[in-house]
């Protein structure tokens, strides 16, 4: 079950500069956990002390923002693509 | 660059939220600690030392008479943004029952008709303090205007991103300038996702995105001058548009700079914001009391206000709040009245944003939430002829003539028939 993970530029200093990791998760949640296994000390800046995603980023799923679909419960299928983006200004 | 250094009056940066501390680079989340967003660190000091009503007059009538305010260390853009009439509405005023009414009105801004080119003329500028070379941004439409044309005069390689259903005015309207467009099949949230990743591996200075906290502060001006344009004075009431909500937490900031440095006296302004009902994200929280926003995907005619997930709507939700002020939707068919009204009655002819605002100016009279008595001011920010596709089929059509008298007379008497039957109507 690898999905593809979009890191953006500020976490990047956690991944040895890499902007796509593979990881393997069912779902969002695991997800996270994944990737503070694999990179420690990224899952503080992704989330607060109660484990909820920190309000000013967004997650998405094949696009899809996961607040339209399961929160961090939303599932994860082999192949999927997460991208972490922090919240930007309008236009 | 010491000489311009010097006369700098902003220190770094900040987060918004935890208060940890940035260099003033191209940087807009607090990537060390929660994700906040970012905003410039003044030394107010500085301003109240060096900055003085008498100062502020005799500069130049643009933005930049504010320049110590702004975040720039050395020499503006200057395209002649801001410094936009203020037009006291007598007759939409008496339209709505208020006793004083104000139009700020962006409609004209310069270089390119909308309150973006605010924002842009100091994003651009620090952009170039930065080193960028290529400018970008994802947008709705008159930020992608303003940031091609801005971009043009200053020399900058630009690439725009804008969703691909977007008025025809607006997508000619950055294409004049002979950026790179690009048109993104998906709404404008998706546009702006794909940017974020953008901005990642290429190294643009993206005006929304990575120069944020500077992008944002142009719009405080829009606060320093009401106040001027009142006479040093503040309103009791403003309404604005809500899009991201950027724009209403900064002119609450403008205000209140004003008041911190000693230019104005210190009073209540309550706070109101508009939104189209096909996209209310932050109208739906306030009327249900929450604090958080949850996103929508967007379907109205106001799209340069279509933002689904607004990255300030919980601090535009509490300013309203704190100040007693309102946050209101309306359908897209009293947007078009509403861009009808302002036109009717002040000769102002705005885009779906302004009618969208002067909708909600309306109906928060007609409900008490804005008194007849308070003095208010109505942010219009865009010009209505880049969505002429909005009202087309809503504002009539002209009679078409022959060259002759009859022909004339003929139609004149219909064109009088046809009023009466409107002010029958109308009763």
């Amino acid at each position: 079950m690898a999905v593809q993970v979009l890191i953006p530029t500020p976490l990047q200093k956690f991944t040895n500069d890499e902007a796509m990791v593979s990881l393997e998760a069912g779902s969002v949640d695991e997800l996270l956990q994944a990737m503070e296994a694999r990179f420690p000390g990224i899952l503080a800046r992704l989330c607060d002390d109660g484990g909820k995603l920190r309000r000013f980023l967004n997650v998405y799923v094949n696009s899809e923002d996961i607040r339209f679909l399961n929160h961090q419960a939303t599932s994860l299928a082999d192949g999927d693509e997460v991208s972490i983006v922090p919240a930007v200004a309008g236009g | 660059m010491t000489a311009t250094l010097s006369r700098s009056t902003f220190i770094g940066l900040r987060c918004k939220e935890c208060g940890h501390p940035y260099e003033a680079g191209a940087r807009h989340v607090c990537e060390d600690v929660c994700f906040g967003p970012l905003e410039v660190v003044y030394d107010y000091d500085a301003i109240r030392s060096r900055v003085s009503r008498a100062t502020i007059e005799a500069g130049p009538t643009s933005i930049w008479r504010y320049r110590e305010f702004l975040p720039i260390e050395g020499e503006p853009i200057d395209v002649g943004t801001g410094f936009t009439p203020l037009l006291r509405a007598n007759r939409l005023a008496r339209r709505l029952g208020l006793k004083e009414l104000y139009i700020k009105n962006d409609g004209v801004n310069m270089p390119t008709l909308s309150f973006k080119d605010r924002v842009v003329s100091v994003a651009l500028t620090r952009a170039r303090e930065l080193g960028f070379t290529t400018v970008s941004c994802a947008s709705t439409g008159n930020l992608a205007n303003s940031t091609a044309a801005i971009a043009a005069h200053a020399g900058m390689e630009c690439c725009v991103f804008i969703p691909s259903d977007l008025e025809l005015g607006k997508v000619l309207g950055t294409l004049v300038y002979n950026p790179t467009l690009m048109a993104v099949k998906g709404n404008y949230d998706q546009v702006n996702r794909l940017c974020s990743e953008v901005a990642n591996t290429y190294g643009w200075g993206f005006v929304n995105i990575n120069l944020r906290p500077y992008y944002s502060e142009g719009s405080k001006t829009l606060g320093y001058e009401v106040i001027e344009q009142l006479g040093w004075r503040l309103p009791d009431h403003i309404v604005a548009p809500l899009a991201s909500g950027s724009l209403f937490t900064k002119i609450r900031k403008g205000f209140d700079e004003f008041i911190k440095v000693g230019l104005v006296e210190e009073k209540a302004v309550r706070f109101s914001g508009a939104q189209a009902e096909g996209c209310s994200p932050i109208a739906q929280a306030f009327a249900e009391g929450r604090d958080f926003i949850t996103p929508v995907k967007p379907h109205t005619i106001a799209k340069s206000i279509a933002i689904g997930n607004p990255a300030d709507g919980p601090y535009a939700i509490d300013i309203a709040n704190r100040t007693g002020g309102s946050i209101a939707a309306v359908s897209d068919a009293e947007i078009i009245e509403g861009i009808k009204l302002l036109a009717e009655t002040e000769g102002v002819f705005t885009e779906t944003a302004g009618g969208t605002t002067i909708a909600v100016l309306k109906k928060l009279v007609e409900q008490g939430k804005i008194d007849r008595s308070e003095t208010t001011v109505a942010y219009i920010t865009g010009n209505g002829l880049k969505t002429t596709e909005a009202i087309a089929s809503s504002i009539g059509e002209p009679f078409v003539i022959e060259a002759q008298l009859d022909s004339f007379n003929s139609a004149w008497d219909r064109a009088q028939s046809l009023h009466r039957a409107t002010w029958e109507t109308v009763g």
